[in-house]
Order: structure tokens, then C-alpha cells, then sequence
């Protein structure tokens, strides 16, 4: 393809020159940057990952965990103090945890992310276009109407209707706003969200209504999924969030491209409308499969996305895998508190994410505002 | 060698035609100036070749049918600047014009070294340089169209067609703009079709014009015979005088309408 008509490559001279110019252009300026975030990203996660398998009621004296750990890898042999007892409480209770926040922060602020930059839009998060409202819906009627069929299948069927209803209702959202006001239109967009999202609402209400002896079950369901997360939690949706990651990396080079408008991203020769839905398709599933197994966690996904734009610029190639890495740290430190704050009892993790994430979040936009 | 044929191409939105079934050739190495009033039908003449709006005919370039190359392959062989180009505040210079070098890398890769080499010299011969770790934010008007600019000559087509070219920029930066489109066309031998709305400068820089009224071709031809008081006012509903310069500039002077 590149031995196409390239009226410059018939310059000798341009040609002569051009390794000079690649230099004097700060085209290394973002590789410098990149590199420097990235293991950042990474050594936060490790740390948030230690920090969250040694808080909780009960279990070994905090300090030990990080050695029994160490104690597990292959090879290192360290005398931990843990007993197996308390080991169970770090591996059967507190590690499934950590993992399936880590699991669902980096989906949900990955695809927060990418709804953003495929609707050029920044308020835009996975909520919004209404995959939780969906999911919730898709639950209830599982939970509801649903129960008594079922009943006997071997398999749960309530994350699968969750995860078909998140789907439907983000592609009901996509259709509503493009035909009144095209997708250029990010208020529209908003406004067919806000409108889908209320019509689900009112739906699960009703049925919530006419089963009240069921509210209890699917607010528990809806709200209440981190605080007993099971190792299968984690197996069942990784695929899904490993998928839809995989996918949506591969494109954030084109996200990139549809910042500067449909047209122009057409005229570069990108189809606009496959990139669009494929990417919506695929952080539509990612956000449906954590949400079916975690519950409604509000906040994540726009303001994990905000603050790697503050820190590291606002390229896709950077914003995907830096919203994934702190995405999974964010959650699994917002986390902590939940165990604690009320001990005993839980705190929702959506609580907790707000309550943390908002005041954080504007502490740093103040900083920056200052700083420029 | 980048010719451009259309062949009865037309656009209808709805029931609307924005443009009739258009004859036409663009030789190549030409500057075609499309003139008209609002809504004449210029940018959809433009969008239609591009393949932004669905239209209707066969638009050729160099004989083979654009609709039968891929979308990569089209965007290696047109590019199009956009009346009102969409430049995010947040991206760099060099990243902006690294956009134009995506027809040349495959789906799942990344801009290679070559495509960042393409990019620096474009800068470079921009005069932008300088600019290309600056945010499009924090650019003025003129910097910014040279991007523009920069981003349609990073992509390399032999064809490249401008909506308005100038229009937000005052009478130097307008100047400074179309000096360099002129520069790049006769150095590389790239075929330009701009769609202007000043008639001074659209007969100074093209080859030929075409004005289009009502999406029906009205007049064609060079500047002297195009740009005629009668002419325009007819079709501008414009009352103006037509002057012309020892070297063959035709100016084009709005008059008082009230009786002073």
C-alpha cells in the first residue's frame, strides 16, 4: 500500500532530511511520558492489591499477610506466623474480593473510557447510556417474573438476562439519540440516556411493585456484590473483561482518530460506523458482565478515566491501558473503607466510591486549575 | 497523474436535491474553484466526492471508480479539509497531523517511524515545527488551518479538496493559506478542488471556476468569464463591480445598493 502515489517520497531532498526533522520534532515527547506512567500504573496496582489482602475484621495481624504471601510463591519459603485458619480468612474471603474489585474498576473505567471517546463525549460513562439501568431491569425480571421457570437449570440465568438487558438498552440509548439528533449531537445523546434509563427504571419499579416480596432479594443483588465476592465471581466474568479489554485496545489508536469528528475520521479512510459499534459492543459487554456479578458501582467509570487525563494527557493510546491499571487500583482502595467504616456491617461500594471519588476528584481539578 | 471525472453525480437529502446531476473534469495538476451562493451546493459537491453524503453517479479518479477501492485506499487518494475542522484542545500538533498518516496503517498497527518521519517533515515545511508538542488549544487561527493543511498533505493523496479553506481567517492568514496550498500543488503536482466563498482570491488562485447555483452548474470557466457583474448578480443576487488588473487579476468590488 505505501508504494501508492506519495508525491513527497519524489523528493529526494525531503527525504535526505527527514531523519533531522524526526528529531528536532518532539515526537519522543509522548513515548517519554508513556513510559513513565505505565509503571506507575502497574506498581499502584500491586500496592493496592497488598494494602487490600492485609485490612479487614478479623484475620492475621496485618504485617504477616505480605509474608505469607511471599511464603506462597514458588521457590521463597518465609515463616509467616499465619495460621491456616487465618490464611483461609486472606485467601477464601479477602483475595476474591480484591480480585473482583480489581476485576470490575479496570472494566468499568476502561469502558467509561472508550464510551467517551466513541461518543466524544465526556460525561459519557457506561451508566449513563444505561447498561446498569438494563442489567438492573434484565436481573429483576429474572429474579421475578422469571424464578419459577427456572427454577431447575443448572445454570444461573440471572447474569445472562442482566447481561442481554445491558446490551439491548445501551443500542436502544445509541439508536433514540442518533435518529433525533445523530451522534454528533452529545446532548441528545445525554438526553436519550436519561430518558432510556428512567423508562427502565420505571419498568423494574413496577415489577418491583407487584413483587414486593422480592425487593429484598434484587436490591441485595443490585447493591450488595463486592462484599461476597466468591473466587467463581472472578472466574465467571474475567473472559468477559479479558474480551472486551482485548478489543477495546486494539482500537484506541482509532478512538483517537474519532476525536476530530465522523467526517474527517470517514475521510481517513476509517469506517465510522463498525468502529463505533464494535467498540460499543464490546465495552457494553465488559460493563454488562461486571455489573451482573458486582452490582451498581457508580463513579468509576468517569472519574478514573478524568484523572489519567489530568495526569498522563489525553491520548487514547495512553488513556485505555492507564484507565485500566488505575481503575482496578481505585476500586480496590475505595474498597477498604466499606469493610471498616461500619464494621460489622458493609457500606455499599457504591457509597463509597462517591463519598471518596467526588471530593478526591475535585480536590484535583482545583489543583490543576491552579497549577496552569 | 490524478485526474478527477464525475459522472452525473448528484445529492438529494430527503427530498431536497442539494445538487443536480453533475458532469465534470478535474485534470490533473489543476485547481478547480467552486463558487456560489449559500447553499449553491459546493460541500456537498466536495462531501460527495470524499463519500461523506450518499450520492448518486460514478466519481473516477484516473479512470477507475473510487467506490470500488477500499475506504484506505480512497483516503491515500483524496483528501479533504472540512469547512469547520473538529481540532480537540487536549490533542498536540504532532499527534493531529500523525491522523493524516492513517490510511497507511493497517487496522491493528500502530504509526510507524515512517509515518512519524512524514509527519516531522510536514511540520517542518509548515513552518510548524515548533508547534508540535503545543496543544491545538493553545494555537491561533493561522497555526491552526496550517495543521489542517499539515494533516491533509501528511496523507499524501494527489487530490486534495478544501471547503472553505479560509474562511475563519483574516486577509494575511487567508493570503498565507492559499500562497501555501499554490506551493504544495505546484510542487507536488497535486490536483486542488476548493469550494470558496472570496471571489477575488477564488479567481487569483484557481485555474478555473464553477459556479454553482442551486445545485445546478451555472458557469464555468476562467475567472474573466466567470466573474462577470451580470453573472453575479443574477446568481448573488449581488450588485458589484467587476475590475480588471494589467495582469489579468479580476477584483471583484461590492457596490452601495441605496441611492447615497
Amino acid at each position: 500500500m505505501r508504494s501508492t502515489v506519495s508525491p513527497s517520497a519524489r523528493l529526494p531532498t525531503e527525504m535526505a532530511t527527514a531523519a533531522v526533522v524526526a528529531d528536532r520534532v518532539d515526537d519522543r515527547a509522548p513515548a517519554s511520558r508513556r513510559s513513565w506512567w505505565y509503571p506507575v500504573a502497574g506498581a499502584s496496582c500491586v500496592l493496592a492489591v497488598l494494602v487490600g489482602t492485609m485490612i479487614g475484621p478479623a484475620g492475621p495481624t496485618w504485617w504477616r499477610v505480605p509474608l505469607a504471601l511471599l511464603d506462597r510463591l514458588p521457590v521463597i519459603s518465609v515463616d509467616s506466623g499465619v495460621s491456616d485458619a487465618e490464611w483461609a480468612i486472606v485467601w477464601e474471603i479477602r483475595m476474591p474480593r480484591v480480585a473482583l474489585a480489581a476485576v470490575v474498576g479496570a472494566m468499568l473505567s476502561i469502558a467509561g473510557a472508550s464510551y467517551q471517546g466513541v461518543f466524544r463525549n465526556p460525561l459519557v460513562d457506561p451508566y449513563l447510556l444505561g447498561a446498569a439501568a438494563g442489567a438492573g431491569l434484565g436481573a429483576t425480571i429474572a429474579l421475578t417474573l422469571g424464578r419459577a421457570a427456572t427454577a431447575d437449570w443448572p445454570v444461573d440465568p440471572v447474569p445472562s438476562v442482566a447481561f442481554v438487558a445491558a446490551l439491548l438498552t445501551v443500542l436502544l440509548t445509541y439508536t433514540v439519540g442518533a435518529a433525533f439528533g445523530g451522534v454528533r449531537s452529545s446532548v441528545t445523546l445525554v438526553l436519550a440516556g436519561v430518558a432510556v434509563v428512567s423508562l427502565m427504571t420505571a419498568i423494574q419499579a413496577f415489577i418491583l411493585q407487584r413483587n414486593s416480596d422480592l425487593i429484598r432479594e434484587v436490591y441485595t443483588w443490585i447493591l450488595g456484590r463486592l462484599s461476597n465476592a466468591q473466587w467463581d465471581d472472578v472466574t465467571i466474568v474475567t473472559p468477559y473483561v479479558v474480551a472486551s479489554s482485548i478489543v477495546l485496545l486494539l482500537h484506541r489508536r482509532h478512538l483517537d482518530l474519532l476525536r476530530v469528528g465522523d467526517d474527517e475520521a470517514a475521510s481517513l479512510g476509517t469506517s465510522v460506523g463498525r468502529l463505533r459499534l464494535i467498540v460499543v459492543v464490546a465495552a457494553t459487554l465488559g460493563t454488562a458482565a461486571v455489573v451482573s456479578v458486582s452490582g451498581l458501582i457508580g463513579f468509576v467509570g468517569i472519574v478514573v478515566p478524568h484523572l489519567v487525563r489530568l495526569l498522563a494527557g489525553a491520548s487514547y493510546q495512553r488513556l485505555l491501558p492507564l484507565s485500566l491499571l488505575f481503575g482496578a487500583t481505585f476500586l480496590i482502595l475505595a474498597d477498604i473503607p466499606g469493610r471498616v467504616l461500619t464494621d460489622p456491617a458493609e457500606t455499599p461500594i457504591g457509597v463509597v466510591t462517591a463519598f471518596i471519588g467526588a471530593p478526591f476528584f475535585l480536590v484535583v481539578l482545583r489543583t490543576r486549575q491552579v497549577a496552569r | 497523474m490524478s485526474e478527477i471525472e464525475l459522472r452525473r453525480v448528484g445529492v438529494r437529502y430527503g427530498p431536497v436535491e442539494a445538487l443536480a446531476p453533475f458532469d465534470g473534469v478535474v485534470r490533473s495538476g489543476e485547481w478547480l474553484g467552486l463558487i456560489g451562493p449559500n447553499g449553491a451546493g459546493k460541500s456537498s459537491l466536495l462531501r460527495a466526492v470524499v463519500g461523506l453524503v450518499a450520492a448518486s453517479g460514478e466519481v473516477l479518479v484516473n479512470g477507475e471508480p473510487l467506490a470500488s477501492h477500499t475506504h484506505r485506499r480512497r483516503a491515500q487518494l483524496v483528501a479533504y479539509v472540512p469547512q469547520d475542522p473538529l481540532m480537540p484542545d487536549d490533542m498536540n500538533g504532532f499527534e493531529y497531523v500523525l491522523l493524516g498518516r492513517t490510511p497507511y496503517i493497517s487496522y491493528f498497527a500502530s504509526a510507524t517511524r515512517h509515518d512519524r518521519t512524514i509527519v516531522g517533515e510536514v511540520l517542518e515545511r509548515l513552518d510548524l515545527a515548533h508547534l508540535g508538542r503545543r496543544r491545538l488549544g493553545a494555537l491561533s487561527g493561522g497555526e491552526r488551518q496550517r495543521m489542517v493543511i499539515g494533516r491533509a498533505l501528511a496523507q499524501q493523496a494527489p487530490i486534495l479538496l478544501l471547503d472553505e479553506p479560509t474562511a475563519a481567517l483574516d486577509i494575511g492568514h487567508q493570503q498565507q493559506a492559499l500562497e501555501l496550498v499554490a506551493r504544495l500543488r505546484a510542487e507536488h503536482g497535486l490536483t486542488v478542488v476548493s469550494a470558496m466563498h472570496d471571489l477575488t482570491l477564488a479567481g487569483l488562485y484557481s485555474d478555473r471556476l464553477a459556479l454553482l447555483h442551486e445545485g445546478q452548474l451555472v458557469a464555468s470557466g476562467p475567472a474573466m468569464d466567470v466573474l462577470r457583474a451580470d453573472t453575479l448578480r443574477e446568481f448573488y443576487g449581488v450588485s458589484v463591480s467587476v475590475h480588471h488588473e494589467p495582469d489579468g487579476t479580476v477584483v471583484v468590488i461590492p457596490r452601495r445598493v441605496a441611492a447615497r
